[in-house]
């Protein structure tokens, strides 16, 4: 009894972590496996063709490398554009900004099937071509409202009285920009332009309805989940899993060792 | 400590001619002139709202005048912005950068500046500040006196022309803020920089400043040195905020040369005329001013001891607290309601308690005489609001 009260806290959390983890590991275990036909569904045997050759299946690359690509491009837009709208909103009064403050939330709260029909509907009126530019263009918008809400806490938290030392210690409009208010602003930041990146990487289906004729990997893996589903997919996400495990693992060193070389 | 050269130190006043600032219809600063001398530690004093903020803000270029001139030595520099002035600003809340360590928040302003060979000035500068062993470190890991020791050294380390000090141990508890006070007195002296302090405690202002400007409602009341502020108070504000006084309202019996003479309730007291801020004329009305310390108070049994000459007035004590170095009373008297007598506890009188009648006497050459048309509390209520 004693036990179990005194670990319940660590159970409850490894139980957890094992519930969120789980699907990971099939994903994982499934990269390895070697299937009878089409479909990578039941444990055959132990091989490693698929991560010898992960771009074997016809498109799959093509399609990983268009994500990559709108990905990388839908966070830089959508970060430049989301921190100028986080610091205007906190640092600035001005008409309507009471309504924008709410209305930047709308494509967070709007059920996603229908932000893509009415997109649909809006590239189609304007006659525009459905492909990597509409599907640029939706991204950076729901992308928008993430990263502005992630730099708005941050600069919100932030002493202007900073920004006024800078000035005071000769540092011009620029330099105060690129040493200070940057600076400080950078953690939240960077957490709206990796959660920017991972919302757009991932996106399927404002991108479905909104891509024309191009293919991203989130509508490949759906496409080919109905006519056999290829062990390279698993290798791809199984791949991306352990980038992003090695990233947060790497920053949480990094950050630790600064930690620790500022204690005396 | 090295000095900047000799040639632009010559003539380095801060004058302030007409400044004011004005948001939409509320006056901050009314249109006011103020030279600080150069090499003096200049205390500008006042409770929050006087405006004494504002003004600072606008000699460091933080805020722009409405009207009006802010020079250094003769240099106009009324358009420059912030960073392009010689001063420097020691926040309320430090305002150290929390991505930097402490080394580099000092050396922020020598590398904007392109100073490339920083580490021996900066070095020097945590000597100075007593923070040499802290330079590694981040301002978040270090206690409110260190951070402000920082501040202070972040801002010196420019050599700034005038160094701008905004409320900069409102933050400390207060054993550490008398402890600071002695420290940027010190290091003051040491550097020989101008110093604008701003402050609503007037002990801090009289400890530190050569010179106190008085301000209230956006002008400034008075301006002089501590000791001449606190004995010759122009106004019932500076009278009141600065220390406390016992303000009687009289009118004016009459004037032998040097001397005048006035009544309140049937009792006689005498001032020095040249104590009077405002013209006596006879039959004209004046408050009577004395600091409670200078009162002395004998028990009525003992009337007759008093030396001839002292104005008395006879009373009963109502309250007493004591303080240790002294004891504080208050005496109800025909001339006004609540006389404060501050008495050193050297010889207790066992006498003097609540209840007993009294006869107060102090030299009329400490009595000042103030215009009569003014608020006779303007000033007080505003000292119990700050010391809550």
């Amino acid at each position: 009894m004693r036990w179990i009260r005194r670990n319940v806290v660590v159970v409850a959390g490894l139980l957890t972590l094992a519930y969120m983890i789980l699907p990971n590991l099939v994903v994982m275990v499934f990269s390895f496996n070697k299937p009878k036909g089409r479909f990578n569904y039941s444990w055959q045997t132990f091989s490693l063709d698929a991560w010898k050759d992960p771009c074997g299946v016809a498109d799959l690359c093509g399609s990983l490398t268009l994500s990559f690509q709108i990905a990388v491009w839908a966070t830089i837009g959508a970060t430049v554009l989301g921190t100028m709208i986080a610091f205007a909103l906190v640092r600035y009064r001005f008409r309507a900004r009471g309504a924008i403050n709410s209305l930047i939330f709308l494509p967070m709260a709007m059920p996603e099937v229908v932000m893509a029909a009415s997109l649909l509907t809006l590239f189609l009126n304007m006659g525009a071509e459905l492909g990597f530019w509409t599907v640029l263009i939706a991204h950076i918008m729901f992308c928008l409202s993430f990263v502005v809400t992630a730099v708005k806490a941050r600069v919100m938290s932030m002493d202007p009285k900073l920004e006024e030392a800078a000035r005071d210690l000769y540092a011009g409009p620029v330099q105060t920009f690129v040493r200070v208010t940057l600076p400080i602003a950078a953690p939240g930041i960077a957490a709206g332009a990796l959660l920017a990146f991972a919302l757009s990487f991932d996106d399927f289906i404002i991108t479905n309805f909104n891509a024309g004729s191009s293919v991203t990997f989130p509508m490949f893996v759906w496409g080919s989940a109905q006519r056999g589903t290829p062990v390279q997919i698993n290798v791809i996400g199984t791949a991306m899993f352990a980038i992003a495990v090695l990233m947060v693992i790497g920053g949480q060193l990094v950050s630790d060792r600064r930690k620790r070389a500022a204690k005396p | 400590m090295t000095e900047t050269s000799p040639t632009d130190r010559g003539g380095d006043d801060v004058r302030l001619t007409g400044i004011s600032k004005s948001y939409g219809s509320f006056h901050a600063v009314k249109p006011l002139d103020l030279t600080v001398p150069e090499g003096s530690f200049f205390a500008l004093l006042g409770a929050s709202g006087c405006g004494k903020t504002t003004t600072l803000r606008m000699i460091a270029g933080l805020e722009d005048p409405t009207t009006g001139s802010v020079f250094l030595g003769e240099k106009d520099v009324t358009g420059l912005p912030p960073h392009k002035r010689p001063v420097n600003t020691v926040f309320q809340s430090y305002a150290l950068f929390p991505h930097l360590d402490i080394y580099e928040n000092v050396a922020f302003g020598l590398r904007r500046r392109g100073i490339k060979s920083v580490k021996k000035q900066v070095g020097d500068m945590l000597d100075l500040v007593q923070l040499g062993d802290f330079a590694k470190r981040k301002p978040h890991q270090l206690s409110g006196g260190q951070q402000q020791r920082v501040a202070v050294a972040r801002a010196l380390i420019n050599h700034p022309k005038v160094l701008l000090l905004d409320e900069p141990l409102g933050a400390l508890d207060l054993k550490l803020r008398r402890q600071m006070q002695l420290e940027l007195k010190r290091i003051q002296t040491e550097v020989g920089i101008t110093f604008v302090h701003v402050t609503h405690d007037q002990e801090e202002a009289m400890t530190m400043a050569d010179t106190v400007a008085v301000m209230n409602a956006g002008r400034v009341e008075q301006l002089g040195a501590p000791a001449e502020l606190y004995e010759n108070p122009q106004t019932t504000f500076v009278a009141n905020f600065l220390g406390t006084s016992n303000l009687i309202e009289a009118d004016v019996a009459e004037k032998n040369g040097d001397e005048v003479v006035v009544t309140s309730a049937g009792v006689k007291l005498r001032l020095p005329a040249d104590r009077c801020t405002s013209q006596v004329a006879d039959g004209g009305r004046l408050l009577v001013g004395v600091r409670p310390e200078k009162i002395s108070l004998a028990h009525a049994d003992d009337a007759g001891s008093v030396p001839a000459g002292r104005n008395r007035i006879s009373g009963r004590i109502v309250d007493s607290s004591f303080i240790g170095v002294s004891t504080q009373y208050v005496i109800n008297s025909p001339v006004c309601g609540e006389l404060e007598v501050y008495a050193q506890n050297i010889e207790r009188d066992g006498r003097l308690v609540p209840g007993a009648e009294v006869v107060l006497h102090w030299n009329p050459a400490h009595t000042f005489g103030l215009d009569a048309a003014q608020d006779i509390d303007a000033g007080v209520k505003t000292v119990d609001e700050e010391g809550a």
